[in-house]
């Protein structure tokens, strides 16, 4: 194939992609600001009157406003705990020598495989045992145990990246091993932090099936459970979940246009060179 | 003063477990006791108050379930037909983002843009799509293509490629840019030294850029076979509920619906070390081909 074709095949895939990519988004978006009337005659032009009446009505009672508050807690604890568990496990993994270590890290890595439905059945069990279903606690603390295993391995594996010498001129001047971890390790690990942040709050944020059987009490519910509710009851007012879905996206979002310069050279920094 | 020392030397070996205990106990807790409890009950007839051991008739009434066997090869095609093209795609895409094709900084955007969605919402805005009178019939009867108007998620034989195609739809988005930033830290004389003997775009990519991707290809092969058996169950949630009939049920799915709908713990419990057990099998044979291919060519 000659240079020209190349170069026309390339542009014509690049936007045939785009348009397949932005089609959903372009859908849910003028969706929300139709009414339900112009939604069934009109599906595919953006609305010739729009209305904020939907976001209204997804909001109405408080009960959806509660459900992103609820998904913001989760998210937040989850993410920030699993993050200073992490940072301490993977000093250790990265900056200390001891018996057991690279086994008890591939151990934690390879944890990664475990479906989480296979987890789920007797964890229900025991939380409903000792009275934790419908309890942040227990869902923060399986979310704490899915997100650890990756975020120990991204940070693993950055933290090597970093001179032991900076190290070494630290203790010479008294900083023990915590302060070393919080005053030098830390600082000079904005790439991976941030990427941990903002991948680990998209997924506790998207999360459906843990919180689905976990969080069963309606004042308790999460966005995403809150999302599918709306999808049986709003089944003939399509354009209220359409609305409820873009409110539900926007902190997701924001997340990742604060967090996308890091983002990638995060991914870069990881594990994932050679 | 020699105790001291001692004292100080053992503190000094017994520090790093203090650092990985927050994190060891948090996975003990969570994934430990719960493998355990899945196992031993998996051997329990837990139908009955006495929970007593039955062996593997758990076992044996998963096995001999055609439904079981269904959800499975519907695994086995999401990821024969996914896996692939996610793989090729991925390719592809990184590479226009790395020769900076005009406009790659917004095409790098949006790209990633359905990452940020959540499954949830991607599958129910995708619903709405796809339905039989959705918007994508309707276009497709505008440009007069009528026989090409299916019923895309209500009709058993089409439904599981629908779901395909939103799984893609979704999961690319990482791939393009996990390829990509292997790509930034390609040495560019590589590049420079093939565009001096004019090589072609087409031989570029296939002895050039895809060797340099080996390491992260199977590093994403083995992402992708897990997602396809472990993370598939929020779109068959919201887009087809498995449906219609069992046409896109899934092992997963077949496990939550035991559990916590049909309430049947000791099939579910099975099914759950079953599925388990096929993971482990695809990673190892992953692993295994890849240490083959690996010897040969180092």
């Amino acid at each position: 194939m000659s240079d020209k074709a190349t170069g026309f095949f390339k542009h014509l895939l690049y936007i045939i992609s785009c348009i397949i990519i932005m089609f959903p988004l372009y859908f849910i978006i003028v969706s929300a600001f139709k009414t339900k009337k112009e939604y069934t005659l009109n599906k595919f032009l953006i609305p010739s009157l729009p209305t904020i009446k939907n976001f209204i009505t997804a909001l109405r009672g408080h009960t959806f406003f509660l459900w992103m508050a609820n998904t913001i807690l989760l998210t937040v604890f989850s993410v920030f705990i699993c993050l200073i568990i992490a940072s301490f496990a993977a000093y250790a993994f990265s900056k200390m020598r001891f018996y057991g270590r690279d086994t008890i890290l591939n151990l934690l890595i390879s944890l990664m495989i475990v479906p989480p439905i296979v987890l789920v059945i007797p964890l229900y069990y025991m939380m409903n045992k000792i009275n934790f279903t419908d309890n942040y606690i227990s869902v923060i603390l399986i979310y704490v145990a899915l997100l650890l295993p990756f975020s120990i391995f991204l940070l693993t594996s950055f933290f090597i990246t970093i001179p032991n010498e900076l190290m070494e001129a630290a203790s010479i001047d008294g900083c023990s091993g915590i302060a070393i971890l919080f005053r030098i390790i830390l600082p000079l690990s904005k790439p991976p932090i941030i990427t941990l942040i903002v991948v680990n709050s998209l997924w506790v944020w998207s999360e459906l099936l843990i919180a689905l059987i976990f969080l069963q009490s309606d004042k308790m519910k999460t966005a995403m459970v809150g999302i599918t509710i709306f999808q049986g009851r709003y089944l003939t007012n399509v354009p209220v979940i359409m609305a409820a879905m873009v409110m539900a996206t926007i902190p997701m979002l924001v997340l990742y246009l604060f967090g996308q310069r890091y983002f990638i050279s995060g991914i870069t920094a990881g594990a994932l060179k050679g | 003063m020699k105790k001291l020392y001692l004292n100080k030397n053992l503190g000094k070996k017994i520090q790093p477990y203090f650092y990985i205990l927050p994190a060891i106990s948090v996975v003990c807790f969570i994934y430990l006791y719960s493998l355990i409890k899945l196992f031993q009950n998996s051997f329990l007839n837990l139908a009955v108050p006495q929970r007593n051991f039955i062996g593997f008739r758990n076992y044996i009434s998963v096995l001999k379930d055609t439904v079981f066997w269904e959800a499975f090869s519907h695994n086995l095609i999401i990821i024969a037909v996914a896996v692939p093209v996610l793989i090729f795609l991925s390719i592809l895409f990184s590479v226009f983002l790395y020769e900076k094709i005009r406009g790659w900084k917004t095409y790098r955007f949006v790209i990633f843009l359905p990452y940020i969605l959540s499954i949830t919402v991607t599958g129910i805005a995708f619903g709405y799509i796809f339905t039989y009178n959705g918007i994508l019939n309707s276009i497709l009867r505008l440009l007069k293509i009528d026989f090409f108007a299916l019923d895309w998620l209500g009709s058993p034989k089409i439904a599981i490629f629908t779901v395909i195609f939103v799984i893609i739809w979704k999961e690319l988005g990482f791939g393009v840019i996990l390829f990509y930033s292997r790509l930034m830290s390609v040495p560019v004389e590589i590049y420079d030294a093939a565009k001096v003997d004019g090589v072609t775009w087409w031989k570029n990519l296939v002895y050039i850029t895809i060797p340099q991707l080996k390491t992260v290809i199977q590093f994403y092969l083995i992402l992708l076979i897990i997602t396809m058996f472990s993370w598939i169950f929020n779109y068959i949630y919201v887009m087809t509920n498995g449906g219609p009939g069992t046409s896109t049920n899934v092992v997963e799915f077949y496990i939550y619906k035991r559990a916590f709908f049909y309430n049947v713990m000791n099939s579910a419990n099975a099914a759950s070390v079953i599925l388990f057990i096929i993971v482990i099998i695809f990673i190892f044979v992953q692993f295994k081909i890849r240490i083959r291919i690996g010897g040969g060519s180092e």
